[in-house]
């Protein structure tokens, strides 16, 4: 597994507060981690803090799964 | 009219975590005011505050018993004080809420005075170094006073009245008698009614200080420093934490067999029309309030056996609450007792009224009235009439009432009396 995606995960657990194992690549913030829709731009918000990058709006509200954000993110890197 | 009636009781102070983990401290005359240690005072002329004491054990506050990891950045401490107020006096009564129809007729109206204060300060701080984009989705949220109610709310299933008061240092006492009114009028069977405040961060203390209400002259020896009717007063001591009752409809309260602490048999309400942040020189705002509590349930100031005052250690305020007191109990403040709790706790401004109406509650079911600590030399004012001064006091107490003034001239009183 990438770094990107170790790191994706690890925000994602300790922001939604979920089990390590249920954040698998496929797993959709709201409808399998719980999220609501406020929960999301504060993973986000993580996302761009973390990675020192800036998700724009739009882009964001494509980033469902555990997989966009790991996407969108190596996309941005490289 | 339908009797409201207290079933459970909930608080977080500066002494302990709970309700009675709080009230055994308070009569052991200890104190939970202390040096602030959790940001920078050196800059601030008032450098001590009543803290809630946290950790893991008994008495001890740990915020994660009540909220959870994910939900504690959508609240300000403020929030989780009241909602664990409101878990612990919800437990005491053992009213657990979980068809629609008692859902429904259960409501909650927790007040703050000024509500998320550090998030505010916090918040600002990003947005005024370039960073709006750093401010948390959950900021307006975990600020908002009316989000106790609604949180407790969320986490309860209570889908009756949900409400916020904000009176400033009389939202404890406001939010009481009015969620008392709601269920007299039958908006509700039960209400989770309180107070919670956490505003003892620099922008607060900075605030309060500029406006000379805090004492300055006891740094060194904070729990000193609440000493209300002392000569030696100079300014009340920021307090944090939250209070919450179960207040109940009686025959509810009966058919479900409830444990029953004491009635909330009168509520009244008055306004100085004086100051912004001055009480009335003759205390005639006070003397209102108090008077149309009593009146409202239906006694006489001679039914009166204890008085929670307001009492919150400032030069002007203790002796014209006094002067109050006197006017309106004449011969009989000689017989009865009073004594400011604040002396152990220090002002909790939203949450005051809340967890002294817990302590009026437990001086009327334990028999026994708390101390005013600190008060070695009591002012000139103070003859003839018990303060309570050091140690708390074994009386039979049948009606207590309780008092809470706040600024822009805000005043509400309460009486409890025995079932």
């Amino acid at each position: 597994m990438s770094d990107v995606a170790d790191r994706v995960k690890k925000i994602v657990v300790e922001h939604l507060g979920v089990e390590e194992d249920k954040v698998t690549e496929n797993a959709s913030f709201i409808d399998d981690l719980g999220a609501d829709s406020l929960d999301t731009v504060e993973l986000v918000m993580a996302f761009e803090e973390e990675f020192g990058c800036e998700i724009p709006d739009d882009a964001a509200e494509k980033i469902l799964t555990v997989k966009d954000a790991i996407d969108f993110i190596e996309k941005a890197d490289s | 009219m339908r009797r409201v009636v207290v079933t459970g009781i909930g608080a977080v102070t500066p002494l302990a975590s709970g309700a009675q983990n709080t009230w055994q401290k308070l009569l052991n005359s200890q104190s939970g005011i202390k040096s602030i240690d959790t940001f920078d005072v050196s800059d601030i002329p008032a450098k001590i505050a009543g803290l809630v004491p946290r950790g893991e054990g008994d008495g001890l506050f740990n915020a994660q018993d009540h909220v959870s990891i994910k939900d504690m950045k959508k609240m300000d401490d403020f929030i989780v004080y009241g909602v664990a107020a409101a878990d612990q006096a919800l437990e005491d009564s053992g009213w657990k809420p979980e068809t629609d129809e008692d859902q429904e007729a259960t409501g909650v109206l927790i007040g703050s005075g000024i509500g998320g204060l550090p998030k505010i300060s916090e918040s600002t701080e990003l947005v005024n170094n370039g960073k709006t984009r750093r401010v948390s989705p959950f900021f307006i949220p975990s600020c908002l006073i009316n989000l106790v109610s609604g949180q407790v709310s969320i986490k309860h299933g209570l889908k009756g009245p949900n409400h916020a008061v904000v009176t400033a240092c009389s939202t404890g006492a406001h939010a009481v008698g009015d969620a008392s009114r709601m269920i007299m009028l039958g908006d509700a069977d039960v209400m989770v009614a309180g107070g919670a405040e956490a505003a003892v961060c620099r922008l607060g203390m900075a605030g309060f200080a500029a406006a000379r209400a805090l004492s300055t002259g006891y740094n060194d020896t904070p729990t000193e420093a609440s000493r209300p009717w002392d000569e030696g007063r100079d300014g009340f001591v920021m307090g944090e934490g939250a209070g919450c009752v179960v207040l109940e409809e009686y025959e509810h309260a009966k058919a479900r067999g409830a444990k029953i602490y004491a009635e909330v048999a009168g509520y009244g309400m008055s306004g100085d029309a004086y100051h912004i942040t001055a009480p009335a020189e003759d205390g005639n705002g006070g003397f209102r309030s108090m008077r149309n509590a009593i009146r409202n349930a239906g006694l006489n100031p001679e039914d009166v056996d204890y008085v929670n005052a307001h009492g919150t250690s400032t030069p002007l305020g203790d002796e014209i609450e006094l002067g109050a007191v006197k006017r309106l109990f004449g011969d009989h403040a000689q017989k009865m007792s009073m004594s400011s709790t604040k002396s152990a706790t220090g002002h909790l401004l939203g949450a005051a009224g809340a967890i002294e109406a817990v302590f009026s509650i437990l001086a009327i079911h334990e028999g026994v009235v708390p101390p005013t600590l600190n008060l070695r030399n009591p002012s000139e004012a103070c003859t003839g009439i018990d303060l309570v001064p050091l140690e708390a006091k074994q009386r039979k107490v049948n009606v207590a009432l309780s008092n809470s003034f706040g600024f822009g001239g805000t005043n509400a009183s309460l009486v409890f009396k025995a079932v």
